[in-house]
C-alpha cells in the first residue's frame, strides 16, 4: 500500500508557488488595461459623461435662448458649429445639454432597478423555494409584456414627465435584473464555500455579506451596464413620443422628434441627436463587454 | 486480504476499547421528495438515508464506506444539519442536537466538516486568511485574534503563513487547497472532523501527505474523525471502525480489522473483494458485484441487498434483517444468515459464540 509511505516533505509544495500573489480585482484590472477596444470606448464614455456634467462651462450659447431669424442653420455655420434647431437654438449646446438628461435618464432608472431588482433577485435565489417561487413569477407577469411597450404603457398611465419616465423605466428594468441576480446567487448558493460557510454556523445575512454578494455583484453589475444603453434608447423613445421630457428642454430623443421635419431641408442636422444616443449606448454597450470578458477569469 | 496481517488481529482489541460515545445517530432518515405533475404533487421519494443508527467514540476514526449513492454524503450532511433530516435524532456530547436541545451553532462550533472538492469548496474572491478566520469570526472571535488563529493553522496544517495567508484559491495547488480546508475546520476548534472524501480527488502521493497530516492533527488535536470514503485502502489505513452502508442503510459496523478480515454481510465481502489487489496472483477472475445499486425510489423489499445477493433466499425479499452482533460484542452486521432463526437455510443452527 503505497499510503503507509511517509509524506514527501513539505517544503518542495511551498516551494512551487513562489509567484506574485494577485487579488480578483487587481487581475481584472490588468486585463482591462490591455483591452484597447474597451479602453477606447470607456474614454469615450467618460467623455459623454464629462461634457454633460460641465455643459454649462462649455456651451457656447444658452440652450433655451431662440431666434427667429437662425433657424436651421446648418452644421458649420459661423457662431454655430453644429448649426442651429427649428427655433433658431444652438445645437452645440443642447447636444451638451441633452446629455445630461438623456445620461439621467439613461442611468438612473438602471440604478434603482439594480438596486431593487438584484436584492429580489439575490433573495429568491438565496432562499429558493416559495419565496423564490412567488418573486420569480412576479417578475415574469412583468416580462410577459415587450419592454418598449411596457414602458409606453406605465409612462401613459402616469402622465409625462421626467419622473414617471424613470419610474416606468425601472420598472421594465426590474424583471430582467432581478432575472440575472436569481440564476448568478442559485449557482453560488450551491457551492460547497456556501455549505462551509453554513456549516461555521454563520447567520444567513452573514453569508450573503461575505460569499454571496462578492460572487454575484460583479455579473449583476455588468449586465446592469449593458442595459444602460437600452434605457437610454427606451429613454429617448418615450420623450419621442412626448412621454417624457417635455419641450423645451434639452434632451437628444426629444430633440430627434422636433428635427423631424427639418430631415428634408437639413439630414445632418435631423441626424445629430440621433449619433449621440448611437454613439453613447455603443459604447456603454461594448465597455460592458469589455468588462464582462475582463472578469470572467477561468483558472 | 493481501494487506491484512497477523499483527492487525493483535490491534484489534485496542481499536475497539470502550471509550464514550461523542457522537450517538439513532434512526436518521431523509427522504428527498421527486415532484412533479399537476400542482407539483409528490410523485415518489428517494429513500437516500433510511434508519440509519450508529455510534462515533471519542478519539476514534470511524470510516464510512460504500458504493456510490448509498446516503454517505446525505449522512454528513444530515450530522451537520446542512439539510434537516427528517426522523431521527443525533446527540452530540449526550446532548440531543435541534430544537429543545443544542443549538446548532453550538453543534457547528464542535462539529465541521471538510469537503471533496477542494477548490469549490474555497470562496475564490476570499484570501486564505479571510477563508479561515470567518468562521472563528461568526462565533464571536474578535477580526485580529481570528487572523492569528488563521495563521497558527496554517503552520499546524504544513503550509507557511508567510507564504499563503495573502493567496487566493486559485493560486493553491489541489493538495494546499485541501490543507486549507482542513485548517478552516479546525478554526472552530471543534471535537469531531467529517471528512466527506476528503482526499479522494488527491492525487496518491498528496493523498498520502495528507492522510499522515490527518493523523497527526487527530492525534495533537485529539480529535474524532468521521472519515467518508469510497476508498477501502484508505479507509483501512485511517480507521479504527468501520461503518458499510448500502442504499440507505447501514448493513455492518465493527472495528477494521474485524471487517477486513471476517467481514460478515454478503455485501461487505463483495466490496472488499472488488478491492484491486497488489498481488497478480489474487487477481479477482469475475467481478464480484454485477450491475448498479438498485434505484433508491423504489428500493427492494426485505433485505435491500437480495437482489445481488449470491445467497439470497426467500426470507431475505419479505423480512428485514436488523443489524446484530456477531462474534465479537463490537461488530454487527445485517444479514439473515447470521441469526439462527431467521429462516435463511444458511443460517445457523444454532447462535454463535
Amino acid at each position: 500500500m503505497n499510503i503507509s509511505t511517509p509524506a514527501a516533505p513539505e517544503t518542495i509544495d511551498v516551494a512551487q508557488v513562489a509567484v506574485q500573489s494577485r487579488g480578483y480585482w487587481a487581475t481584472v484590472l490588468q486585463r482591462l488595461r490591455r483591452d484597447r477596444v474597451t479602453l477606447f470606448f470607456g474614454g469615450i464614455v467618460l467623455l459623454v459623461i464629462l461634457i454633460s456634467v460641465f455643459a454649462d462651462v462649455i456651451a457656447p450659447h444658452d440652450p433655451y435662448k431662440a431666434s427667429m431669424i437662425k433657424r436651421l442653420k446648418p452644421v458649420g455655420t459661423e457662431g454655430h458649429w453644429l448649426g442651429t434647431d427649428e427655433t433658431g437654438r444652438d445645437m452645440l449646446s443642447r447636444l451638451l445639454y441633452g446629455g445630461r438628461l438623456s445620461l439621467f435618464m439613461g442611468i438612473m432608472p438602471v440604478l434603482y432597478a439594480l438596486a431593487i431588482g438584484g436584492t429580489l433577485g439575490i433573495i429568491a435565489g438565496f432562499v429558493g423555494g416559495r419565496v423564490n417561487m412567488v418573486i420569480m413569477r412576479t417578475m415574469d407577469v412583468f416580462y410577459a409584456f415587450p419592454s418598449v411597450l411596457l414602458a409606453i404603457a406605465i409612462s401613459g398611465a402616469l402622465g409625462a414627465g421626467i419622473g414617471n419616465a424613470v419610474l416606468s423605466l425601472t420598472l421594465v428594468f426590474i424583471p430582467p435584473l432581478a432575472r440575472v441576480a436569481e440564476s448568478v446567487t442559485t449557482q453560488v448558493r450551491n457551492l460547497d464555500y456556501v455549505e462551509a460557510a453554513r456549516a461555521s454556523g454563520a447567520s444567513a445575512g452573514k453569508i450573503i455579506r461575505v460569499h454571496v454578494l462578492s460572487n454575484v455583484l460583479g455579473a449583476i453589475f455588468i449586465y446592469a451596464t449593458s442595459l444602460i444603453s437600452v434605457s437610454i434608447i427606451l429613454a429617448s423613445g418615450l420623450s419621442f413620443l412626448g412621454l417624457g421630457v417635455r419641450p423645451p428642454e434639452p434632451e437628444w430623443g426629444l430633440m430627434l422628434n422636433t428635427l423631424r421635419q427639418a430631415i428634408y431641408v437639413n439630414p445632418l442636422l435631423a441626424a445629430l441627436p440621433g449619433v449621440m444616443i448611437f454613439i453613447t449606448s455603443l459604447s456603454f454597450n461594448l465597455v460592458s463587454d469589455g468588462l464582462r470578458s475582463a472578469m470572467d477569469i477561468r483558472v | 486480504m493481501a494487506q491484512v496481517t497477523a499483527d492487525a488481529t493483535t490491534e484489534a482489541p485496542a481499536a475497539a476499547h470502550r471509550a464514550r460515545p461523542i457522537l450517538a445517530v439513532n434512526d436518521l432518515k431523509k427522504y428527498f421528495p421527486i415532484r412533479g405533475g399537476l400542482m407539483n404533487r409528490q410523485v415518489a421519494q428517494v429513500q437516500a438515508v433510511d434508519g440509519v443508527s450508529f455510534e462515533v467514540r471519542e478519539g476514534e476514526t470511524l470510516g464510512i464506506v460504500g458504493e456510490s449513492g448509498c446516503g454517505k454524503s446525505t449522512t454528513a450532511r444530515l450530522l451537520m444539519r446542512l439539510i434537516e433530516p427528517d426522523a431521527g435524532d443525533v446527540l452530540l456530547d449526550g446532548e440531543r442536537v435541534g430544537p429543545g436541545g443544542m443549538a446548532l451553532t453550538a453543534m457547528r462550533r464542535q462539529m465541521q466538516m471538510v469537503f471533496q472538492d477542494s477548490y469549490a469548496s474555497l470562496n475564490p474572491r476570499l484570501t486564505i486568511e479571510d477563508t479561515i478566520a470567518f468562521g472563528p469570526q461568526v462565533h464571536g472571535v474578535s477580526r485580529n485574534e481570528a487572523r492569528g488563529r488563521a495563521r497558527s493553522l496554517l503552520g499546524k496544517v504544513g503550509l507557511d503563513p508567510n507564504l499563503f495567508i495573502r493567496r487566493y484559491p486559485h493560486e493553491l495547488s489541489g493538495g494546499q487547497r485541501q490543507r486549507i480546508n482542513i485548517a478552516r475546520a479546525l478554526a472552530l476548534e471543534p471535537k469531531v472532523v467529517i471528512l466527506d472524501e476528503a482526499v479522494s480527488a488527491l492525487d496518491k502521493s498528496v493523498e498520502a501527505q495528507v492522510l499522515n497530516l490527518l493523523t497527526d492533527l487527530k492525534r495533537d488535536l485529539s480529535l474524532t474523525y468521521i472519515f467518508i470514503s469510497h476508498d477501502l485502502h484508505v479507509v483501512h489505513y485511517i480507521s479504527d471502525r468501520v461503518l458499510v452502508m448500502y442504499l440507505g442503510q447501514v448493513v455492518e459496523i465493527g472495528p477494521v480489522a474485524e471487517i477486513y478480515e471476517r467481514p460478515s454481510h454478503p455485501y461487505t465481502r463483495s466490496l472488499l473483494s472488488a478491492m484491486p489487489s497488489m498481488d497478480p496472483s489474487r487477481r479477482a477472475k469475475k467481478p464480484p458485484l454485477t450491475g448498479d445499486p438498485p434505484n433508491p425510489v423504489n428500493p427492494p423489499s426485505g433485505c435491500r441487498f437480495h437482489t445481488r445477493c449470491p445467497h439470497a433466499a426467500d426470507v431475505c425479499k419479505t423480512k428485514v434483517p436488523i443489524l446484530q452482533r456477531n462474534g465479537n460484542n463490537d461488530h454487527l452486521a445485517a444479514c439473515h444468515m447470521l441469526n439462527s432463526g431467521s429462516g435463511h437455510p444458511d443460517a445457523p443452527t444454532r447462535r454463535m459464540a
